[in-house]
C-alpha cells in the first residue's frame, strides 16, 4: 500500500532497505549503542552533577571543615569574620561506637551536634521521616536513613551508643539525610556498609554534656564567599585555630563522601567520553563497507538511472536517504536505551549515594549531540562511497565490471596455495584480494574484543586490588582505634581480650606535609620495627623495613608532593606540642588505596618528644571467638572505633557485583552486539557479493557444508586474525583507563587475567557463530536458477 | 517408449507452473522425453518456450510441479537435496552461457575444484588438453577470454566423466568463430568419452551437428529431428 504511494526511486529505495533489512539493523543496532551509551553515560553524569550541585545548594554544604581539640565558641565571631569568609558554625563531632540489637559486630559511626530547634544551618539535614529530636529528651537523636534501614530500625527505636567512654541508651526520633554522607562511608574504608557506618545527630547541649564540651566546640563548618581562596582562608583558619589543637582545615577536596562523589562522576565523565566514539566508529566502518558493496552491485542500475536522465544528485540523495532510515532507526533505538539504561543507572545510584531526589534527565544539548554526531558519522561514512556512484559515467556504470582479477597474488601464498584445496584457495585469495576491507573487518571485530577486555578488566583489577590491600599489606582481622592516644602498655590489654592472638601497636599523627607550594593534610602512622600484621611493601609487594628514622611515603603521595626518595619534607604536627620538622623520605612504598606515610613508632614518637603512645591496635583474632571480642570491644569504653576486615572485604566484594557487574553484564551485551554487527555485516554482504559464486559450486556438485566453508571459513580466519588484535586493544584501553581512575582514594592495577582474555574471546567466538549460523541459514536457501539467467 | 534400457533419461508428464492464481505462468505443460545415451541432443526453441526449465530439471537444479524424471532407473523427482547435490557431483555436468567460473581459481584450480570432490575423474590438465587449453591451465579467469572461459567451463563440467552433459546456451556470448571452438570441444566430449549431451541453442544451425533435434514452443516439445548424418561443427556457420 505504502510503496504504491511513492516515487518509483523510493519504491526502490523501501525494497533495498528491505532486502538488507538484517544488516540495516545490526548497524542501526550497533548505532543504537554508541547512542545509548553517550545518553545514559552523559545524561548520568549531568544528572548527578545537577542534584549534586542543587543538594549543595539547598542544605548549605560546608566549603570548610576545621577540626579542633577544644575551642571556645566565642571563637566564632574571629572565625566568621575572617577575610573570604561568608558564614561560620560550630559543633560537636566525635566518632562513636555504635550497637544495636541484634548485631553482633561493633558498628562504627559518628555523632554531630545539632541546634536545639530545626533552623537552616551550615550542613544542614534532611529530615525524611520521624520528627526532630526534642531538646528536652537528651536521649534522642536522629539517625542516617541508610543505616536505620539496614537494621530494620526507624522512630521510636533504640540504639547504644559509647559517648565519651559511657554506654548511653538513645532513642531515634528521626531518619535524615545529609548532603556530608551522600556517599556513607566509614573513614578508611572503599566501600560503603551501610549496616556498618552510622551517624547520629543529637542536641548540642546533650552532646556537650557527654564530651565534657560545655561553652565550646570540636569542628567549625565555614562557607566561603564568592571568588575567595580556599587555601588563604584554610591557612587563616590554621593559624586562628593553632592554640586550640587544630588538626588542619580542609576542603570539599578531602571531605570523604565528596571525594568519592567526584570520583564516580569522573568514571562517569571518562565512559562517556571512551566508549560511545568507538561504537560510532564501528557504525561508520560498518556503514562505509556496506553501502560501497551495496553501491558496487548496483554499479549498473546507477548506470541505467543516469542514462534516463536521473541527475548525480538525485541519485546521491537515494542513497543518502537510505543511510538517513537506517541512522534514524539506530537513533531511535539510542534514545529508548539511552533512556530506559539511564534511568536503571538512576536507581542503582539511589542506592549508592544517597540524596533525597536523584531523577535521571539527560539536558537538550546531550541528545542533540547524540543525533549530530551520529548523523555526522553517517554521513562520512557514506560520502565518499555515494559519491564514487554518482561520478560514475552512465556509459561506464553499464557495462558490467569484468571479473574480479586475482592473478596478482603474493608469491608467498602462491607456494602456500600449492599444498590447500581449491576452497581454501579461493578464501585466500580472496583476502589478499581486498586486503583493506579484511583488515577493517579484523579491526572491527578486534574493537568489539577489546572493548569487553577494557570494560571487565576492572573486575580482575578491583579483586587484585584488595587482595593485596587486605592479605598482602594490612593482614590484620580487626584494627582498634583509641578516643586518646594511650600508653604503649595498652597492647598488652589488647592482647588479653577474647579471642586476640596478636597485637600490633600503631600511632595515627595528624600532619600536614608540605614540599615548597605542595602541602598535605595526612596522617603519619608510626608503625613498630618488627610489624608483622600492617605492614609496609615496596614497589614488588615485598615487605619493607622501617627505617630507624624519616618517612616512607606511598607512591601517590609522593606523586601529589612531588618529592622523591632522599628529598626533605617540611612535617608540621597538628597535636601535643605542635613541632615542625624536616624529615627525609627514605623511600617510595606501594599502597592502593589512600595516601599513606609511615615512620617508625620510636622515633615518630621521640620527634613528638612524648613516650612512647599509641593511638590503636591491629589486631589478630581468633575467628572462633569473634562474638566475644565484639562483646568486648562494644564495651570498651576507650575504643572510638573498629574495623573489621572481612566484614569490608565482603561489603566491597557485594558492591563490586551490584555495580561493576551490572556495568560488566551491558557492556558486554554492546560488544557482543558489535561483534556480531560487523561479523554478520561482513557474511551477509560476501554472500550477496559470491552468491552467483556459491551457487555455481552447489551446481558443480558441492554440498551446502563445502560451499558455506568458503564464505564461513573466510570468517573464521577474519575472527581468528582479530583475537591477538582485541587482547592488544583490550589491554590498551585498560592502561588508558587505569591512567584515567587513577585518584587519591585508590589506584587500579593493570591487572588482566587470563580469564578476561578468555571471556573476551568466548563472546566474540559466540558472536560470530551466531552470525555464522544467520548466514549458513542463507546458504541453504540459495537459489541455483536464478544466479544462472543473470551475468555478474 | 520402448527403448528404455538405452535411455540415459526419461521424462514424464513433466508440468512446471510458476506463481499462482491470475499470474499462473506455464513454464512446461506435460512434457515426455526419452534421450538414448550416448546421444547428442540440440534444444530448439522461442524464448520463453520453456528449455532452460527443463534442461534444469533434469539436471536435478530444480524441481517439476508435476511429473516424474528418472536417471536410467533412479526416479530423479523422489531425490531429496542431499542426493541431488550428490547426483550432480558425480553424474551431470554444466555449461551455462556466462561461463560461471571462480574468479579467485585458475582454470587448472576450478577444474581441480570438481576433480577433487568426483569418484573417477581425469586429471585436471586432461581435460584441459581435451578442450585445447593446456598452454592457459595457470590463467586466471580475469586474464582468458569470453571462448577460452567458455571451454575451460567445459573442461569443469566434463572432467568428472559426467553421464550427462548440459549446455545451456554455451555459444549465447560468444561470435561464431569461438562458438564453433567451443562446439567443437563439446562435441569431441561427446563422441570420446560418450557423454549424453543436451543443448540448447538459439542457432538453428547448431542443429546440424546433433543426433536428435527437439523443437520447444509454449512449454511443449513440438517436434523431434532425428538426424542421421550429424556434421562436423567446423562445417556450421552462422
Ligand atoms: N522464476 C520464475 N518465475 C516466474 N516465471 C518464470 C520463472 N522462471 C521462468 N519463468 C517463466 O517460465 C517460462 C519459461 O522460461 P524458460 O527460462 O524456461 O524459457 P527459455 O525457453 O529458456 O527462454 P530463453 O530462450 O529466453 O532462455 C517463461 O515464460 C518465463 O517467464
Ligand atoms: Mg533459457
Amino acid at each position: 500500500m505504502l510503496i504504491e504511494l511513492c516515487k518509483p526511486l523510493d519504491r526502490k529505495l523501501l525494497r533495498d532497505l528491505w532486502a538488507i533489512k538484517g544488516q540495516a539493523l545490526a548497524i542501526a543496532l550497533v548505532i543504537g549503542c554508541g547512542i545509548g551509551m553517550y545518553i545514559m553515560s552523559r545524561g548520568m553524569l549531568e544528572s548527578l552533577q545537577e542534584t549534586r550541585n542543587a543538594y549543595y545548594e539547598r542544605y548549605r554544604f560546608a566549603d570548610l571543615w576545621a577540626p579542633v581539640k577544644r575551642a571556645p565558641d566565642a571563637l566564632l565571631e574571629q572565625i566568621a569574620t575572617l577575610p573570604g569568609v561568608r558564614r561560620a558554625e560550630t559543633r560537636i563531632r566525635a566518632g562513636v561506637i555504635l550497637d544495636v540489637e541484634g548485631a553482633s559486630a561493633p558498628i562504627t559511626g559518628e555523632i554531630q551536634s545539632l541546634p536545639e530547634k530545626p533552623t537552616p544551618h551550615i550542613n544542614d539535614i534532611v529530615l525524611r521521616r520521624g520528627r526532630y529530636f526534642d531538646p528536652q529528651h537528651e536521649e534522642e537523636v536522629l539517625a542516617l536513613q541508610s543505616f536505620v534501614e539496614a537494621h530494620g530500625l526507624g522512630p521510636g527505636d533504640h540504639l547504644y551508643a559509647i559517648l565519651n567512654g559511657t554506654k548511653k541508651k538513645l532513642t531515634i526520633t528521626g531518619v535524615v539525610l545529609s548532603p556530608e554522607y551522600v556517599y556513607a562511608i566509614s573513614p578508611g574504608e572503599i566501600v560503603p556498609d551501610k549496616k556498618r557506618f552510622g551517624v547520629l545527630w543529637m542536641n548540642r547541649e546533650a552532646l556537650a554534656n557527654a564530651f565534657d564540651l560545655d561553652g565550646a566546640f570540636n569542628e567549625a563548618a565555614l562557607l566561603l564567599s564568592p571568588g575567595a581562596s580556599e587555601d588563604a582562608v584554610i591557612e587563616r583558619l590554621d593559624t586562628l585555630l593553632k592554640r586550640f589543637g587544630a588538626t588542619g582545615a580542609y576542603g570539599r577536596k578531602q571531605q570523604i563522601s565528596d571525594q568519592f562523589l567526584t570520583n564516580e562522576i569522573n568514571q562517569l565523565n571518562t565512559m562517556g567520553r571512551v566508549l560511545p566514539p568507538v561504537f560510532l566508529l564501528v557504525a561508520a566502518f560498518l556503514l562505509n563497507v556496506v553501502i560501497n558493496r551495496l553501491i558496487d552491485t548496483e554499479r549498473e542500475q546507477i548506470g541505467l538511472l543516469k542514462a534516463f536522465g536521473y541527475s548525480g544528485v538525485s541519485v546521491a540523495l537515494h542513497y543518502l536517504k537510505m543511510i538517513g532510515v537506517v541512522t534514524l532507526l539506530g537513533i531511535a533505538i539510542g534514545m529508548v536505551l539511552g533512556l530506559w539504561l539511564g534511568h536503571g543507572l538512576a536507581a542503582m545510584y539511589q542506592d549508592y549515594f544517597k540524596f533525597p531526589f536523584l531523577l535521571f534527565s539527560a539536558p537538550a544539548d546531550v541528545y542533540l549531540i547524540a543525533i549530530g554526531a551520529s548523523l555526522a558519522v553517517a554521513g562520512t561514512g557514506t560520502v565518499s562511497a555515494v559519491l564514487r556512484a554518482t561520478r560514475l559515467e552512465p556509459a561506464v556504470a553499464m557495462v558490467p565490471p569484468p571479473p574480479p582479477d586475482y592473478s596478482r597474488s603474493a608469491a608467498g601464498l602462491e607456494r602456500l596455495a600449492r599444498w590447500l584445496d581449491q576452497p581454501t584457495r579461493m578464501i585466500l585469495r580472496h583476502l589478499y584480494r581486498w586486503p583493506k576491507r579484511a583488515g577493517l573487518t579484523v579491526l572491527g571485530i578486534g574493537m568489539s574484543m577489546g572493548l569487553l577486555i577494557g570494560s571487565s578488566f576492572s573486575l580482575d583489577a578491583m579483586l587484585y586490588m584488595v587482595d593485596i590491600s587486605f592479605n598482602v599489606i594490612d593482614r590484620q582481622d580487626v584494627t582498634v582505634n583509641f578516643v586518646e592516644p594511650r600508653n604503649l602498655r595498652a597492647v598488652q590489654d589488647l592482647l588479653h581480650a577474647p579471642g586476640v592472638m596478636a597485637a600490633e601497636p600503631f600511632r595515627a599523627v595528624p600532619v600536614v606535609l608540605r614540599n615548597g607550594q605542595f602541602k598535605r593534610r595526612e596522617a603519619i602512622v608510626g608503625l613498630s620495627d618488627n610489624a608483622e600484621l600492617s605492614r609496609v611493601v615496596d614497589t614488588a609487594l615485598r615487605p619493607v623495613p622501617l627505617p630507624p628514622d624519616g618517612l616512607l611515603l606511598s607512591d601517590k603521595l609522593a606523586e601529589l608532593l612531588h618529592v622523591e626518595a632522599g628529598d626533605l619534607l617540611r612535617v608540621e604536627i597538628r597535636t601535643g606540642r605542635r613541632p615542625e620538622v624536616d624529615i627525609p623520605v627514605r623511600g617510595i612504598v606501594k599502597t592502593y588505596m589512600g595516601t599513606a606515610a609511615y615512620m617508625n613508632l620510636d622515633s615518630l614518637n621521640s620527634l613528638l618528644k612524648e613516650d612512647i603512645a599509641i593511638t590503636g591496635g591491629y589486631l589478630l583474632v581468633d575467628s572462633q571467638h569473634t562474638d566475644a571480642l565484639y562483646r568486648a570491644l562494644k564495651n570498651t569504653p576507650v575504643v572510638s572505633g573498629v574495623s573489621l576486615q572481612e566484614q569490608a572485604q565482603n561489603a566491597f566484594y557485594d558492591t563490586l557485583q551490584e555495580s561493576l557487574g551490572t556495568f560488566v553484564f551491558f557492556n558486554t551485551l554492546f560488544a557482543g552486539l558489535i561483534a556480531v554487527g560487523v561479523v554478520y555485516n561482513n557474511a551477509r554482504i560476501s554472500l550477496s557479493e559470491r552468491g552467483r559464486e556459491l551457487a555455481s559450486l552447489r551446481v558443480l556438485g558441492l554440498t551446502r557444508g563445502e560451499v558455506s566453508y568458503i564464505l564461513l571459513g573466510e570468517l573464521a580466519l577474519l575472527t581468528l586474525l582479530a583475537l591477538p588484535l582485541g587482547a592488544f586493544l583490550g589491554y590498551a584501553l585498560a592502561r588508558g583507563l587505569v591512567y584515567s581512575f587513577n585518584t587519591e582514594l585508590f589506584r587500579i592495577p593493570l591487572i588482566i587475567s587470563p580469564a578476561t582474555y578468555g571471556y573476551a574471546v568466548l563472546v566474540v567466538v559466540l558472536a560470530a557463530i551466531g552470525s555464522g549460523l544467520l548466514v549458513r541459514r542463507r546458504i541453504d536457501r540459495l537459489d541455483l536458477i536464478s544466479v544462472l539467467k543473470t551475468r555478474e | 517408449m520402448n527403448t528404455v534400457d538405452n535411455a540415459a533419461f526419461r521424462a514424464e508428464g513433466l508440468t512446471k507452473v510458476y506463481g499462482v492464481g491470475e499470474s499462473k505462468v506455464y513454464a512446461l505443460r506435460g512434457v515426455d522425453l526419452q534421450v538414448p545415451r550416448g546421444e547428442m541432443v540440440v534444444l530448439l526453441g522461442p524464448s520463453g518456450s520453456g528449455k532452460s526449465t527443463l534442461l534444469n530439471i533434469l539436471g536435478g537444479l530444480d524441481s517439476p510441479t508435476e511429473g516424474k524424471v528418472f536417471f536410467g532407473t533412479r526416479e530423479l523427482t523422489a531425490f531429496d537435496d542431499r542426493h541431488l547435490t550428490l547426483f550432480r557431483r558425480e553424474s551431470v555436468g554444466f555449461v551455462f552461457q556466462f561461463y560461471n567460473l571462480i574468479p579467485s581459481l585458475t582454470a587448472r584450480e576450478n577444474v581441480a575444484l570438481v576433480t577433487e570432490i568426483a569418484r573417477d575423474p581425469m586429471a585436471p590438465e586432461e581435460a584441459l588438453a581435451l578442450v585445447g587449453l593446456e598452454p592457459r591451465m595457470d590463467h586466471f579467469p580475469a586474464q582468458l577470454s569470453g571462448g577460452e572461459q567458455q571451454r575451460v567451463a567445459i573442461a569443469r563440467a566434463i572432467a568428472k566423466k559426467p553421464q550427462v552433459l548440459f549446455c545451456d546456451e554455451p555459444t549465447g556470448a560468444l561470435d561464431s568463430q569461438t562458438g564453433i571452438v567451443v562446439l567443437q570441444a563439446i562435441a569431441r566430449v561427446n563422441h570420446e568419452l560418450n557423454t549424453t549431451t543436451m543443448v540448447i541453442t538459439h542457432n538453428a544451425g547448431i542443429a546440424a551437428m546433433a543426433d536428435r533435434v527437439l523443437q520447444m514452443a509454449d512449454g511443449e516439445i513440438q517436434d523431434i529431428r532425428i538426424n542421421a548424418e550429424p556434421c562436423d561443427p567446423a562445417a556450421l556457420s552462422w
